[in-house]
């Protein structure tokens, strides 16, 4: 029940899951989340968090000097002991251990077919600094606002979640020698 | 109250709460790389119409997530007002969105997502990780240029239901239909856009939806709780402090906690205007009672060293408000003992102690509405006897300090 043929497989092991499935699944862990502890699930915090501990050894004073970075490291805290570190570093246990069962962990780069390695990385450097940037900006990505904000009924998450999607196609067709 | 959600890190100490969070990002990681989130191709491929395999995943989580949510807090299994919803910031939200749409479709991930990528060795997917940390390298060095933008038109805690004028029941509803629309054009258009390359759907995908649309409509018909509905939960553990007078605190107790640095004393006038702009006690807000949610919200969400009073003339209004706003989940939460009329009794000079009995009246006439210019409105307190019992307790907090991305 949970592996059907779709365009997109994997270049080894077992077949990804069916994405209803995989979706009452996540849905129930993000309910799980909320039902235990008050927040949903969540990914940018928590890189965020890990970058300001490397910028809180480097510079201190300009972390102290700086509001925004101030709020999560500032004087004597600790950027790490938030609940979002420890739920990213969860994810990417996660994230091995299941591509591990599958089979599918292996040294490769996913691109299209007219685009070579190179140009795919920088693409892929570029896209997560714009990504990065935005999900600061919107003050959460695609999990902490569009899944968790949009389970809980919020305004702002909905909107978000529809920009997103409109950014994205609105220069699908420029990028399309990127993806085809 | 009820039990739901826990607040883990005080109730089990950090060790066990972070552990709890970390299990519970080991299963979203673990579920993003079975979906196939690890693979770019399988994201990029939404936008362009081959396989919408992001969208069904997602929409399936929010709508499975939001049925459960709203359908325990009908039966009073969870309270809604502790979860932690995104406060709304318009236009930063969207900007954000757009920018995030645009690296969406450049580089293939969405911080979650590329976090499994990189797990499971995708090179792009590490690329796109390194890029992530830079970008938001950039945004702390500088959003404080722009902070007035990056702090425009915040909403508070804003929902769907608030912003259409629907019941929360309504409007789970109402997503659930939708979406449940929405995937079978997904499919329609799978099936046009890649003919034979598909395998049937499942069959199992109707029942469940079925199951779907009926909690959803079991949670419409329940409804959400109010506040005398929630009270009624409550009653049966606060009526016994009502009792013990264990929510009534003395007038010095207020006036000396006023003088305390290390506490934010909220003081709600809840009596009629008129009575306030004659007197009232230095730093009291004159506050309107007819929307007590909103009211609740405005409280929740102010500092863990709050502590809120509310006076009325005598004390029987204000522990009627008291008992819908602890059911609303307000903490530190009291009522001035023997209202404002108590206050002026402990601490006015002779010429005002003329009785005008009657019940959440003002006892006592006052010839101009001088409001807290009265001497008695901030008393000296060393010129009185400290001798109260104290009830004023802090306690935890429960409402979640912060979100996904804090």
């Amino acid at each position: 029940m949970t592996s059907d043929n779709y365009p997109v497989k994997p270049s080894s092991g077992r077949p990804y899951w069916n994405p209803y499935f995989a979706g009452i699944l996540l849905g129930l862990v993000l309910f799980l989340a909320f039902f235990i502890t008050g927040n949903g699930l969540g990914a940018s915090g928590g890189l965020n968090r890990m970058l300001v501990y490397l910028q809180a050894l480097i510079a201190p004073e300009h972390v102290d000097n700086t509001p925004f970075l101030l709020a999560m490291a500032g004087g004597d805290t600790n950027p790490l002991l938030s609940w979002i570190v420890f739920m990213v570093v969860g994810a990417l246990v996660g994230g091995l251990v299941s591509g591990w069962l599958g089979g599918r962990v292996k040294l490769e780069t996913n691109k299209g077919p007219n685009i070579n390695n190179r140009n795919r990385w920088a693409f892929a450097f570029i896209g997560g600094a714009l990504m990065g940037y935005g999900a600061r900006l919107a003050r959460g990505c695609t999990s902490g606002q569009a899944l968790s904000g949009g389970a809980t009924l919020s305004l702002g998450s909905w909107v978000f979640m529809l920009a997103v999607f409109a950014g994205a196609y609105l220069l699908a067709y420029t990028f399309r020698k990127v993806w085809n | 109250m009820t039990d739901f959600p826990l607040n883990v890190v005080s109730q089990f100490g950090p060790p066990t709460a972070y552990f709890i969070y970390a299990i519970l990002g080991f299963f979203f990681g673990f579920i993003l790389e079975s979906a196939g989130f690890g693979n770019s191709r399988k994201l990029a491929a939404q936008f362009y119409f081959k396989e919408l395999t992001v969208f069904k995943v997602m929409f399936t989580a929010i709508i499975v997530a939001m049925v459960l949510i709203f359908l325990s807090s009908a039966i009073g299994l969870l309270d809604y007002k502790l979860l932690w919803v995104n406060p709304t910031y318009l236009w930063p939200g969207i900007i954000g969105g757009l920018i995030m749409g645009v690296g969406f479709i450049v580089g293939g991930f969405c911080p979650g997502t590329s976090l499994v990528a990189a797990a499971t060795l995708k090179v792009d997917g590490i690329f796109f990780v390194a890029g992530a940390l830079f970008g938001i390298f950039v945004f702390g060095e500088s959003v404080d240029y722009y902070n007035i933008f990056f702090n425009s038109s915040y909403m508070g805690r804003l929902t769907l239901p608030d912003v259409f004028s629907l019941s929360y029941g309504a409007v789970v509803l109402l997503i659930v239909i939708m979406a449940l629309l929405m995937f079978l054009g997904a499919e329609w258009l799978e099936r046009a856009m890649n003919q034979g390359q598909f395998s049937a759907p499942t069959k199992w995908r109707v029942p469940a939806a079925f199951v779907l649309v009926s909690l959803a409509v079991i949670t419409m018909a329940l409804g959400q709780p109010s506040l005398p509905e929630r009270w009624q939960w409550i009653s049966k553990e606060y009526q016994i402090k009502i009792d013990n007078r264990e929510i009534y605190a003395s007038p010095l107790e207020l006036a000396s906690l006023q003088n305390n640095r290390k506490l934010r004393v909220e003081l709600l006038d809840i009596r009629p205007e008129s009575d306030f702009n004659h007197f009232h006690i230095r730093d009291a807000q004159h506050t309107d009672t007819r929307d007590l949610e909103q009211l609740a919200d405005t409280l929740i969400a102010l500092p863990g060293n709050t502590v809120t009073f509310l006076a009325s003339n005598d004390e029987n209004f204000a522990t009627e408000v008291w008992k819908l706003l602890r059911a609303a989940g307000v903490p530190n939460l009291y009522v001035l003992e023997g209202g404002v009329n108590g206050w002026i009794k402990q601490f006015a000079p002779t010429e005002f102690t003329a009785p005008n009995d009657g019940e959440e009246k003002p006892a006592f006439f006052f010839k101009q509405a001088l409001g807290e210019r009265y001497p008695m409105a901030s008393p000296n307190l060393a010129d009185y006897e400290l001798d109260f019992t104290a009830v004023v307790k802090l306690e935890i907090k429960r409402a979640p300090e912060g979100g996904g991305c804090g």
